[in-house]
């Protein structure tokens, strides 16, 4: 179920390619919808069938090249059920966003279809070679995405982000073989290879294989100082690439802090987790105060995704802190990081399509270029307004959730990191006022101002259509998380289990 | 060398090599110019016939001939395969543009020879035979390379002969020093007589024979001749001149590192290290303002000789060094091929820009590109990546660690020079109209990129067929 899960996509995308040339637009895109909405249902059906004390389910094993320790296996843990339900949500809310018109529509869909697989399979797969196939598969997806539908300088930060997630991959694959080196019998198998923790008690081999993995991950999060590829990347993408770069490529790092690193290292990740801590730390103010800079929408948005993955970063730190009481806020701090990552992802995601709301209609992301926008476009001041207020973390919306856990969580065990990063609440909030209330309010510009062109149509259904789901989403797990809560804990308890070792 | 095991039958690609350019000269003196494609065909019926040998051979154990002069196991029969393989790739390159030419038939015989050498250089299990060998895989390349006759061919040519001249000599040197050293040319023989021979002769003599075989394999400091001839010579030939050699002179660094260099008092695995080391920064360094595609792929075939030679290094330290050796010459081969096949179908684009435009024009053949510049790059799931990572894992094994780091910070490096022609290539732009290059080289890329994905997926039972 979970090979046809990762697979049909690509599958489909190879299809769309040998269609003829003069298929019309329309029937490539009701394509499209109709399999990420079939994805979605089957990832549902995934949900539905995991039992619900935790545990693996759905696991998929096969020989593939048994000679060098690689095996074809799959499952879904509490961890990989949100972020797969995320990548179907997203990618939905992508193929509903295209509805109309991109440019070359057919090569489009096929490559963010082949996305899907290749997102899909980073947070099923259970072996480290299948991993890395697809973590690599989705830069390259990725490359052509930027390069090929992006703004004007979208060539060059298409190069720095491959040129970036690639070093950064490739430090994860030595990482990889470290660890299938030390294990024995050889594996990459990831299932045996935490339950072997091949390096306990060998602290320098410990240390050089999470210091190898760990910059693989923090490159792709990305946290400081290896953040510098995102901006550009996220600026010259186009709307859903976007949107799917900030909403599910970066949870690929921080997945693999819980899924590899945490439970594969235990003893160098509790050695070395306060560097991880003050990194976290580090890359939430930076983020905040540099988008609190920004005056382009767009780049601002790609800055906060810096902070809201360096909590992300803090909590799996300081979930490592050793001592007895704390164990319940550490389990805290874990599902607060799993939360978030699925928090973050529908509201960049969000976020991320209405800044292509703005872009298309007034062809700069430039914020002095707007001015009272909310006056001819309320539904689309509400919802950006919605979406700016979820994201600085307001109780009732999912932020909350996910921030509250990880600060409660992290407070305990590392008070002072953690009450320096209580102030990127305070700076995000105060970056997203200050940007909406320059765009939307204030007296309305003059209809044939530059960058606006007369009449400011408010948000269309499509466009709607794409967003409206995410925030709904966002409240919904902001007013009963439980759904979600139920799926995640048994998990974060398991992993920080497998940390005390 | 007792027991004299003579038995050609051992020996029967190499035999048909042999006996189809013979028969190829014999034809084309007496064919009609119009008919001389009768020689190509010749050659691809030989090309066939050697792979189905050498595949029926390997089901057999493995066995020496001559004495113990040539060996018959695992190396020498991928080295068949993917030889013969890579010939009729560049068999299939060459069929269209040198039809109906004066030396139609001379082409194809001299494309035999050369593979004829290199079979023999890796099969070679004393140092008189790979003498030999190094000769009949040198003096037919020299030809083919200046085979165009104008003057960047004239060049390439001298250039090639001159370097490879002198390392031959070298190289002969080396021999006859090994030989007083050891009193002995066969391998086995000069294993045991190194140990306790004089540490000087046998470093000096070791030094000249690698020589010769880091400039067959286009390896740091016998490079200079590779960017010169491939971007001299015409497409398909520098297709042959990239590939086939080297996985030659590749397996027998393998074979001499194994038996009779590897207890004697030379530092072999340090020494090969540093090749491979400076092989792939410098490839890459040189590689990385190139426009000219063709030098481009020069360029990137020193660096790839660099990430091959990884696994030599460690060649009885490491359980994995054979094996990632010899997949990664699979997966090397049809890759390097691809992308030249590519170059071949468009023999009018001369520089990256050039290719502008081309996934509009040609889908198919740019994504072929892309498949095979990525899996250069070593990109999952391309047969490459496979190879890479068994090769870092033989390095990491065999405490070559630095090593592998730095193969992996070359490989990201050579990302940037693969991605400045997989660019144009897919921006879309009004490129100019560029000649077709026929319809044969567009089906060898695609075979070619789609043979370097499935060698990828197929890795574990190619891999369990090597060890």
């Amino acid at each position: 179920m979970l090979t046809v899960l990762v697979l049909a996509p690509a599958a489909v995308a190879a299809l769309l390619l040998c269609l003829p040339r003069r298929t019309p637009a329309r029937v490539i895109r009701a394509v499209w919808l109709a399999v990420t909405a079939a994805e979605l249902g089957l990832t549902v059906a995934v949900r539905s069938g995991h039992p619900a004390g935790g545990g693996t389910s759905h696991e998929e094993r096969a020989r593939w090249i048994p000679s060098a320790g690689v095996g074809y296996h799959v499952g879904v843990d509490g961890l990989s059920l949100p972020l797969t339900a995320l990548t179907c949500v997203l990618f939905l809310a992508c193929a509903v966003y295209s509805l109309r018109g991109t440019r070359r529509t057919r090569e489009f869909a096929a490559l963010f279809l082949f996305l899907q697989t290749t997102c899909l399979g980073v947070f099923v797969s259970l072996d480290l070679i299948l991993f890395f196939v697809f973590f690599d598969l989705s830069i390259v997806a990725m490359y052509f995405v930027i390069a090929g539908w992006g703004h004007r300088d979208a060539g060059r930060a298409a190069l720095k982000f491959f040129l970036y997630t690639f070093v950064g991959s490739l430090a994860l694959l030595l990482g990889f073989i470290g660890l299938y080196l030390a294990a024995s019998p050889h594996t990459f198998d990831m299932v045996e290879l935490t339950r072997q923790n091949p390096l306990a008690g060998r602290a320098a081999y410990g240390g050089a294989v999470l210091l190898a993995i760990g910059v693989g991950l923090a490159v792709k999060t990305p946290t400081v100082p290896f953040h510098t590829w995102l901006p550009p990347a996220h600026t010259e993408a186009p709307t859903a690439g976007s949107a799917i770069l900030a909403g599910v490529l970066l949870k690929m790092g921080t997945y693999g802090f819980l899924r590899i690193a945490m439970p594969m290292l235990p003893d160098a990740w509790r050695r070395y987790a306060l560097v991880l801590v003050v990194v976290g730390v580090v890359s939430v103010l930076h983020g905040a105060l540099v988008a609190l800079a920004q005056t382009d929408f767009k780049r601002m948005i790609a800055y906060t995704s810096v902070t809201h993955m360096g909590y992300v970063v803090l909590a799996v730190g300081a979930a490592a802190a050793v001592g007895g009481d704390v164990a319940e806020a550490r389990s805290l701090a874990v599902t607060g990081a799993v939360t978030q990552m699925v928090s973050h992802g529908l509201l960049t995601g969000a976020l991320f399509l209405l800044a292509g709301v703005l872009y298309e209609r007034g062809r700069t992301y430039d914020m002095g270029a707007y001015s009272g926008v909310a006056g001819p476009a309320p539904v689309f001041a509400g919802l950006t307004g919605v979406a700016a207020f979820a994201s600085l973390g307001l109780p009732g919306f999912s932020g909350f959730i996910a921030e509250f856990q990880i600060f409660a969580g992290a407070l305990g065990p590392r008070p002072v990191a953690t009450g320096l990063s209580l102030f990127g609440i305070v700076l995000t909030a105060a970056l997203f006022l200050r940007a909406f209330q320059r765009v939307f309010l204030g007296p309305a510009a003059p209809s044939d101002a530059p960058g606006i062109p007369r009449g400011f149509t408010d948000i269309r259904l499509h466009e709607g259509l794409a967003v409206a789901p995410l925030l709904a989403l966002a409240v919904v797990l902001g007013v009963a998380p439980r759904f979600l809560l139920d799926l995640v804990e048994p998990a974060s308890r398991a992993v920080l289990g497998l940390l005390a070792r | 060398m007792t027991g004299m095991d003579e038995n050609p039958a051992a020996l029967l690609p190499e035999i048909l090599l042999a006996g189809g350019s013979v028969v190829g000269l014999l034809l084309g003196s007496w064919l009609p110019r119009t008919r001389q494609w009768v020689v190509a065909l010749v050659a691809a019926a030989v090309c066939v016939a050697g792979i189905v040998a050498a595949a029926v051979a390997s089901a057999g154990p493995d066995s020496t001939a001559f004495g113990g002069a040539f060996a018959v196991d695992a190396p020498t029969t991928t080295c068949r395969i993917a030889v013969l393989a890579g010939l009729l790739v560049v068999i299939g390159l060459g069929a269209g543009p040198l039809r109906a030419d004066p030396r139609e038939s001379e082409f194809h015989v001299l494309l035999q020879l050369g593979a004829l050498g290199a079979l023999v250089l890796a099969g070679a299990q004393d140092l008189l035979l790979l003498s030999a060998g190094y000769l009949l895989a040198s003096v037919p390349a020299y030809a083919l390379a200046g085979f165009r006759k104008d003057g960047p061919g004239t060049e390439a040519a001298l250039k090639f002969y001159v370097v490879g001249a002198f390392l031959g000599v070298l190289m002969l040197s080396g021999v006859t020093l090994l030989y007083a050293a050891g009193r002995a040319t066969g391998y086995p023989a000069l294993d045991a007589a190194l140990r306790d021979a004089p540490r000087g002769l046998v470093v000096v003599g070791a030094v000249g024979l690698l020589a010769g075989l880091l400039f067959k394999a286009g390896a740091v400091p016998a490079h200079f001749w590779v960017p010169d001839a491939v971007q001299g010579s015409a497409a398909p030939v520098a297709a042959f001149l990239t590939t086939l050699p080297k996985i030659g002179a590749l397996v027998a660094l393998g074979r001499l590192g194994a038996v009779p260099l590897a207890g004697g008092p030379l530092p072999w695995a340090a020494l090969i290290a540093v090749v491979s080391a400076a092989s792939m920064t410098l490839g890459n360094l040189g590689a990385f303002f190139q426009r000219d595609v063709k030098r481009l792929l020069g360029y990137s075939a020193i660096s790839q000789i660099g990430y091959l030679l990884l696994p030599v290094a460690v060649t009885g330290r490491a359980s994995l060094a054979q094996p990632a050796l010899l997949y990664y010459l699979f997966a090397y081969t049809v890759t390097n091929l691809g992308a030249f096949a590519v170059v071949c179908a468009l023999p009018d684009a001369r520089e990256t820009a050039d290719y502008r435009g081309l996934a509009r024009r040609r889908p198919l053949l740019a994504a072929s590109l892309v498949v095979c510049l990525l899996g250069l790059v070593g990109t999952p799931p391309t047969a490459v990546f496979l190879g890479k990572l068994e090769a870092f894992t033989a390095a990491f094994d065999g405490g070559h660690g630095r090593l592998a780091v730095l193969a992996a910070v070359n490989t990201v490096a050579s990302l940037f020079y693969y991605l400045r022609w997989i660019v144009p290539a897919v921006t879309p732009g009004a490129g100019g109209r560029l000649r077709d290059g026929g319809r044969g080289p567009r089906l060898l890329a695609c075979a070619t990129a789609a043979g370097s994905v499935v060698l990828g997926l197929v890795g574990g039972p190619v891999l369990a067929a090597l060890r």
